[in-house]
């Protein structure tokens, strides 16, 4: 119960006993505390835990119990908000939709996860990213609906059909994965990368919305869907299963037959 | 209007820039590629492997060649699709790589510097290449 200034503890004190089952993994994060540290470093920590939990378990066992001065995001811890993605193993995922018995060593060997923050946005803390330019990126191709004329007095009818073609850039959570998947949004920061451009195509082939065009001009700029390389790691990360690329390429389409 | 409402916190972007200019690069990368493909493995074919293989390249075949318009044609259209497709391919490899923006510059440079010298060069020699020089 006695609260100390002393970095190493866990916010929840004393560790809990170890459940039956339990392995023991090793969770190396790449930690970067900007009052101390000028690099980002690895800390490594050896912790027990079950092959039913989740990654983000193993970050709640070492902020709880182990270090308290961990730092990341997560909200509502089921995948739905979005909040902690990151990179596991090397590649972009929810922290909380990763189960460790897909990350175990066969046999006895030793399992080590390596945990760092998503690549091509400017880390905070820890596991904690700038969303900032993220998001700008994202209001930038107006996902919202745009339209003109008077007020229809009835809802905006919309057959089954219409609605199936966006239907899979509606599940877009802004989780960030595929963005901070994609190697041009590492290396040229300005690409609107893949979250937007599933924004807008949510947007740009919706029946009722009349700002298709708006969003084409706004994507066909150098920064815009040109430079999609296709390398399908947005596709990969994507924690939805949303056919990203698939998505920027329809948007290129449209683009190239002037047609949406 | 109500634009200057659209999206009143969100920082500065600049304006897109109106223009088709990336969207004609990126169709000239696929029309080019798809021209290259019979193109360069015809060359291939024709030079390397048809008729005795690259055995019979020399002096006296190359001249036969170019004595047609056609291969003189084809030449040409591989030199010029090969050096800009792969010229434009290497600049976003260059935009993507380089970290400083005077890598990135002098890197450019040196492509574009090449790409002038080898396109010009070999443009020159399949236009006055001539048949009767002594060797």
């Amino acid at each position: 119960m006695t609260a100390t200034a002393e970095t190493t503890a866990g916010s929840r004190g004393s560790q809990p006993p170890v459940p039956d089952g339990a392995v023991t993994v090793t969770v190396k994060i790449r930690r970067f505390n900007p009052e101390f540290d000028d690099e980002p470093r690895w800390d490594s920590f050896d912790i027990p835990a079950l092959p039913s939990d989740r990654v983000l378990n193993l970050l709640h066992y070492i902020k709880w119990y182990v270090d308290g001065t961990l730092t990341f995001r997560r909200s509502c811890a089921h995948g739905i908000c979005g909040s902690d993605a990151m990179r596991i193993n090397g590649v972009n995922r929810l922290a909380c939709k990763v189960l460790l018995k897909d990350l175990l060593q066969k046999g006895d060997k030793q399992t080590t996860i390596t945990i760092e923050p998503i690549k091509g946005l400017p880390v905070n803390k820890d596991l904690l990213v700038d969303m900032e330019p993220f998001f700008e990126a994202f209001r930038a191709v107006k996902p919202y609906l745009v339209t003109y004329g008077n007020e229809p007095t009835r809802e905006r009818i919309q057959s089954v059909a219409d609605r199936e073609r966006f239907d899979d850039t509606t599940k877009c959570i802004l989780c960030a994965c595929c963005t901070t998947s994609c190697p041009v949004y590492w290396t040229e920061g300005s690409y609107f990368g893949p979250a937007a451009i599933v924004n807008a195509h949510r947007f740009i082939f919706d029946s009722r919305d009349e700002g298709a065009e708006e969003r084409l001009d706004i994507l066909n700029d150098i920064d815009g869907v040109w430079r999609c390389r296709t390398t399908f790691n947005c596709t990969d990360a994507c924690p939805r299963g949303i056919q990203v690329t698939k998505a920027i390429q329809e948007v290129k389409r449209a683009l190239l037959f002037k047609r949406v | 209007m109500s634009l200057a409402l659209d999206k009143p916190r969100s920082p500065r972007r600049p304006a897109a820039r109106r223009g088709n200019g990336e969207l004609y690069s990126w169709l000239f990368m696929r029309l080019s590629g798809l021209l290259l493909v019979v193109l360069v493995l015809g060359h291939l074919f024709i030079m390397n492997i048809l008729d005795g293989g690259v055995h019979k390249i020399n002096f006296a075949f190359v001249a036969g060649r170019w004595s047609s318009p056609f291969w003189q044609f084809w030449d040409l259209a591989m030199l010029w699709l090969a050096q800009l497709h792969g010229g434009n391919g290497v600049r976003t490899v260059i935009n993507d790589y380089a970290r400083k923006d005077s890598t990135r510059f002098w890197l450019k440079m040196l492509l574009y510097v090449s790409i002038v010298l080898i396109v010009s060069l070999g443009t020159f020699v399949i236009f006055t290449f001539d048949p009767n020089i002594s060797n």
